[in-house]
């Protein structure tokens, strides 16, 4: 009897033992990873200094800092210290629908969260918090976006600063005559050769523009906000797992204070000299996602 | 692929204003871009085969140029450069001071890039009449100028007008790289309404049917055209 009782109890710990590893297996993300032996990081090229390519030709950024603070999460929890890292540039139109078919198992770049997203991504805790604001030539006379009545504007296609703006216009019945451009630095051409007067986009990489700009003298970040833009990073839908596992990451650089640290690194002053000290209100935003155990 | 379908999307306001109104600057582009082409490419078809050497050099020079360089190269050229090499005042009239700046950079590039391919056609419509139809025309009398407008011209129409078809299909095809300097067309709308929606599947499938009924519909009045000025025995005459 008390060996038939052994028996059950050692075959119980077998069964056991392959369910443990079998936890981690469930994540359809991290499955796809460990077959692959490599992760695909989405990252944008021109998001300063979120995501940008450095002069080596490589992304670097603040959200590229944390994300690889995830994979190497993601390294310890599949025991593949060797995991390749894929990068694979994207922009605001792709960045959504790479994250939805499975090209890319995160994304590092400058993305507001927000529901309508949500419906085909996930989102992390909010490491920015911005909104959208107007940049303008110095001495143009644009302080606002009451004085763009009559005036031509640019936004970047497929972002929140477009929806943003074209419901602002109409509500206040400005009469702005818009230029779709697919990245900062063709809105940037388009400042440049006078073509427009205004580019719509959230006021910290508009700042990032400027102080990458040929002669940031010339030029002036202008406005009231009229939207709300927390950023996050984005990873796919359907998979509490793994979400849970870069959930613990960035919770723990917050609680840490080790999030300061990067957001220092690359905003105070940051190697562009961009300058924007943590505000009040992402300090907060830290404490208050920094979830305990 | 967590993929969730909605087709509803597509009859839902304003999604389906900007397809309709998309698939209306799609039409603009590339029929206006057509007339350019056609006149365009006419005249410098004409130009490569005439006897005098200076127009046919400088109907080569044109069709080398416009046919070498990328399209979406071309685009940007019209777009970034040429506003800024002339005078100032010209060049911001060119980039806001015109009505649509966008919308007729586009034209106009796309008109001059198919006026490269038409021309090439248009020549070798009139290279396949036999050397004896000129020789004959100009033995009767004509000028060079009647030769062309009475004998050669109509007849080269005609050869050509199965090759031209795939060229008008060109450039509704082709008015889509308008969407890069912001024309706000069909495709541009259909990215839109992904956007907007993250339902680019459904999007971009209601391009692709707006985008095949055009084209069946060129083919059929192409066809119709062929068959309308058919000259009994000629083209068959020519061909052999």
């Amino acid at each position: 009897m008390t060996r038939i009782f052994r028996t059950a109890l050692a075959a119980a710990a077998v069964v056991l033992a392959g369910a443990l590893p079998a936890l981690a297996q469930e994540s359809p993300t991290l499955k796809k990873i460990k077959a692959a032996g490599e992760i695909a990081v989405g990252h944008r090229e021109a998001s300063v200094p979120f995501a940008f390519m450095n002069k080596e030709g490589k992304p670097e950024g603040y959200s590229i800092d944390i994300c690889m603070k995830i994979v190497d999460e993601v390294k310890k929890e599949l025991n593949m210290p060797g995991l390749k890292v894929k990068f694979v540039p994207i922009n605001a139109q792709t960045r959504i629908p790479l994250i939805a078919n499975g090209t890319i198992d995160i994304e590092c770049g400058s993305t507001t969260s927000n529901l309508t997203r949500a419906k085909q991504v996930d989102f992390l805790p909010v490491t920015f918090i911005t909104g959208s604001k107007l940049l303008v030539k110095k001495g143009s006379g644009i302080k606002s976006l009451n004085d763009m009545n009559g005036k031509r504007i640019s936004y970047s296609s497929g972002t929140t600063n477009e929806k943003a703006f074209l419901a602002e216009a109409e509500k206040r019945k400005l009469k702005v005559e818009s230029v779709p451009v697919k990245d900062h630095p063709q809105a940037m051409l388009n400042l440049e050769s006078g073509r427009v007067d205004a580019y719509v986009s959230d006021d910290v990489l508009l700042y990032g523009m400027v102080s990458t700009s040929k002669d940031p003298s010339q030029w002036e970040v202008v406005g009231e906000f009229f939207s709300y833009d927390p950023y996050s990073l984005m990873i796919p839908r359907n998979d509490s797992e793994y979400r849970l596992l870069a959930t613990r990451v960035v919770a723990d650089l917050m609680r840490s204070g080790e999030m300061e640290k990067i957001y220092n690194k690359w905003f105070n002053p940051g190697p562009t000299n961009i300058k924007m000290p943590l505000s009040a209100d992402l300090k907060k935003a830290f404490e208050i996602q920094a979830l305990p155990y | 692929m967590n993929y969730r379908w909605d087709w509803g999307v597509l009859l839902r306001e304003p999604y389906f204003d900007w397809i309709w109104q998309g698939f209306g600057w799609t039409c603009a582009v590339a029929i206006l871009a057509w007339v350019i082409a056609l006149v365009l490419g006419s005249v410098i078809g004409v130009m490569r085969t005439m006897p005098h050497p200076l127009p046919r050099a400088i109907g080569a020079a044109y069709v080398e140029l416009f046919r070498n360089i990328p399209l979406l190269v071309q685009l940007f050229l019209w777009y970034f450069v040429v506003p800024e090499l002339l005078p100032r005042d010209a060049g911001m009239f060119l980039k806001r001071g015109m009505p649509m700046p966008e919308f007729w950079t586009a034209v106009v590039c796309l008109g001059f890039y198919t006026g490269a391919r038409v021309a090439e056609q248009v020549r070798s419509g009139i290279g396949a009449i036999r050397a004896g139809q000129r020789q004959a025309a100009l033995a009767i009398g004509l000028t060079q100028v009647q030769v062309y407008r009475h004998i050669l011209i109509p007849i080269a129409y005609r050869i050509i007008i199965p090759p031209l078809t795939n060229d008008f299909l060109g450039v509704f095809k082709n008015s889509s790289l308008a969407l890069t300097i912001g024309v706000i067309e069909l495709t541009a709308r259909s990215r839109q309404i992904e956007e907007y929606t993250f339902q680019g599947f459904e999007a971009f499938t209601a391009a692709t049917v707006l985008y095949s009924a055009v084209t069946i519909i060129v083919l059929t009045l192409m066809h119709v055209t062929e068959k309308r000025t058919r000259i009994p025995g000629m083209i068959a005459l020519e061909a052999k």
